[in-house]
């Protein structure tokens, strides 16, 4: 994010130094010690195993993943199965935070209902999300929507708290400001209460992100037969354990873009807080 | 008469009992006129601005701003506290426009007025920097510029100054005081530095330990209201201050021997 947000600065300036190379990727000692420290768990990952006669259905190496990533491609309609988990993580993320957010706002708007509905959101809350499956599966059968299901349901809850906190949390005397100018409701909401709570929002979002490919996965798992979740207990009832490797980096992979995009926009947005110097 | 307090009381339902913040609070603010008011921690001057704002309402007596009762929030009253409460989100004109938009001024009407407030507050140039970019002076200043974009008939200054350090404090003063000169509005602060008070009034209302009541009315007779930087210089400041500081005083003991 560091290079990004280098590069952006820097992109205005440029034109006015024409004559120095740009500078291309700051390679700081951190970095450099992360990229090596991934060559070394490969390297590890790739002779270890076989030096120490490890079957390849338990520990395949790199190349075996490899091998079997493009088999995947070509024969498992690997593509497809990329597609479906990446869009329902998408969609169910979408549905799930929109439906937290509004619900925080609103009960954030109401002590009273608040206070009735909040032990049976923390009961909720607690709840494990994704024993649900198996139940969506029985009502909605074999199709895409408990997996949808449990993806926004286990969204839901973080944007949800989060919300609902940062409502109680807005600072009393900017409301009193906005109410001595004699701001509606309505007005006191959009205007204070939603902005102040951007933050608590943006970290309840980064959070679900997280949690939706999860949701989906478990979807997956239990029912259906379309995803990487699908790829991993197809490959898992196979003892193809290169199968269920390559499943499991591509969803870490949706996952990372999905956080990734989520940073890019909460930097956006939230602009005016003032940056941590380091 | 710009602002009236008639006999107020006003009680505060607490967990420990019933609470009275202020009782039978007299006095008038003429028009234009600058007031301070001081008096020990917790003794409900912070209440008097709320009732004033309309925030809320007194339990007993009345509030009038330019002769009309106050039964709620309304644009009579411009208030500030001693945290700027700027929106950390919006730029500083866009602060500085906050107060205009539930008013239904026009966009292009509340711009011009945002960057004349903006002018008045020594603040040009700094309209599209966020809160977070400016001093802490600077961003009082901005809350200025927000109070008197509404062009309210009365400012009310909850210690605007107390969290800012010792040279900031007396160039805001000062600052402060030139522009509510040249705006001839009226004023009232509230305050615990009696140096302050002395400085920057015409007339000191001191109050007692809760339950606020007034015990003394100082009339500042100094000149340069406008310029307490000038009046600081005065010889006669110490001798006001001391007054007030035994005012003070004279109600501390009062409470020990009750005590």
């Amino acid at each position: 994010m560091t290079d990004a947000a280098h590069s952006s600065t820097g992109a205005p300036v440029a034109p006015a130094s024409p004559g120095k190379p740009r500078a291309s990727l700051p390679v700081n000692g951190t970095m450099l010690a992360s990229l090596s420290l991934l060559v070394l768990v490969l390297l590890a990952w790739e002779f270890v195993p076989p030096a120490l006669d490890v079957p390849k259905f338990i520990i395949p190496t790199v190349t075996d993943c490899l091998a079997e990533l493009q088999r995947m491609w070509a024969q498992e309609r690997l593509a497809s199965h990329i597609a479906s988990t990446a869009l329902y993580t998408v969609l169910g993320f979408l549905i799930g935070s929109a439906m937290g957010a509004a619900i925080g706002y609103l009960l954030g708007m109401s002590a009273f209902w608040e206070k009735v509905l909040s032990p049976y959101i923390l009961a909720l809350q607690i709840a494990p999300k994704v024993a649900f499956a198996p139940l969506f599966i029985m009502w909605f059968g074999y199709n895409a929507t408990p997996k949808l299901l449990v993806t926004v349901l286990i969204v839901f809850f973080p944007v949800l708290v989060n919300v609902l906190q940062a409502m109680r949390t807005v600072d009393r005397d900017l409301v009193n400001l906005a109410r001595a100018y004699n701001l509606s409701r309505w007005g006191i909401f959009f205007k204070i209460e939603m902005p102040s709570t951007l933050p608590n929002l943006m970290a309840g979002l980064r959070i679900a992100s997280t949690l939706a490919v999860i949701g989906v996965t478990v979807g997956e798992l239990v029912g259906g037969n379309v995803g990487l979740g699908f790829l991993i207990s197809y490959g898992g009832g196979q003892a193809n354990a290169a199968m269920v490797f390559n499943a499991i980096l591509f969803l870490t992979l949706i996952g990372i873009a999905l956080y990734a995009i989520l940073v890019r926009i909460e930097e956006r947005v939230l602009h005016y807080l003032p940056k941590a110097e380091h | 008469m710009a602002l009236e307090f008639n006999a107020v009381t006003k009680r505060f339902e607490t967990n420990g009992g019933v609470l009275t913040a202020v009782s039978d609070v007299s006095f008038k603010v003429d028009e234009g006129e600058f007031v301070a008011v001081v008096g020990p921690s917790g003794c409900g001057k912070s209440t008097l601005l709320s009732m004033t704002a309309g925030l809320y309402q007194p339990s007993q007596g009345e509030v009038r701003v330019s002769n009309v009762p106050v039964t709620g929030p309304n644009s009579h009253v411009g208030f500030m506290l001693q945290k700027d409460l700027l929106l950390p989100w919006r730029s500083i004109v866009g602060n500085i426009e906050f107060g205009l938009e539930a008013r239904g001024v026009g966009k292009s009407e509340r711009r011009a007025r945002a960057m004349q407030e903006l002018k008045h507050c020594h603040l040009d140039g700094f309209e599209r920097h966020f809160p977070y970019q400016l001093s802490g002076g600077m961003r009082q200043r901005a809350a200025l510029a927000r109070t008197l974009a509404v062009d309210p008939e009365i400012i009310l200054l909850d210690e605007p100054f107390s969290a800012l350090d010792a040279q900031t404090k007396l160039l805001l003063q000062n600052s402060f005081a030139g522009t509510i000169a040249e705006t001839g509005k009226t004023t009232l602060l509230i305050t615990h530095d009696l140096a302050e008070a002395v400085l920057m009034s015409d007339r000191i209302l001191v109050l007692s330990e809760r339950p606020g009541r007034i015990v003394a009315e100082i009339n500042v007779d100094l000149p340069h209201r406008d310029q307490p930087l000038k009046r600081r210089v005065m010889p006669e400041v110490s001798t006001y201050a001391a007054q007030v500081f035994k005012h003070l005083k004279l109600e501390e003991k009062a409470e020990e021997v009750m005590a």
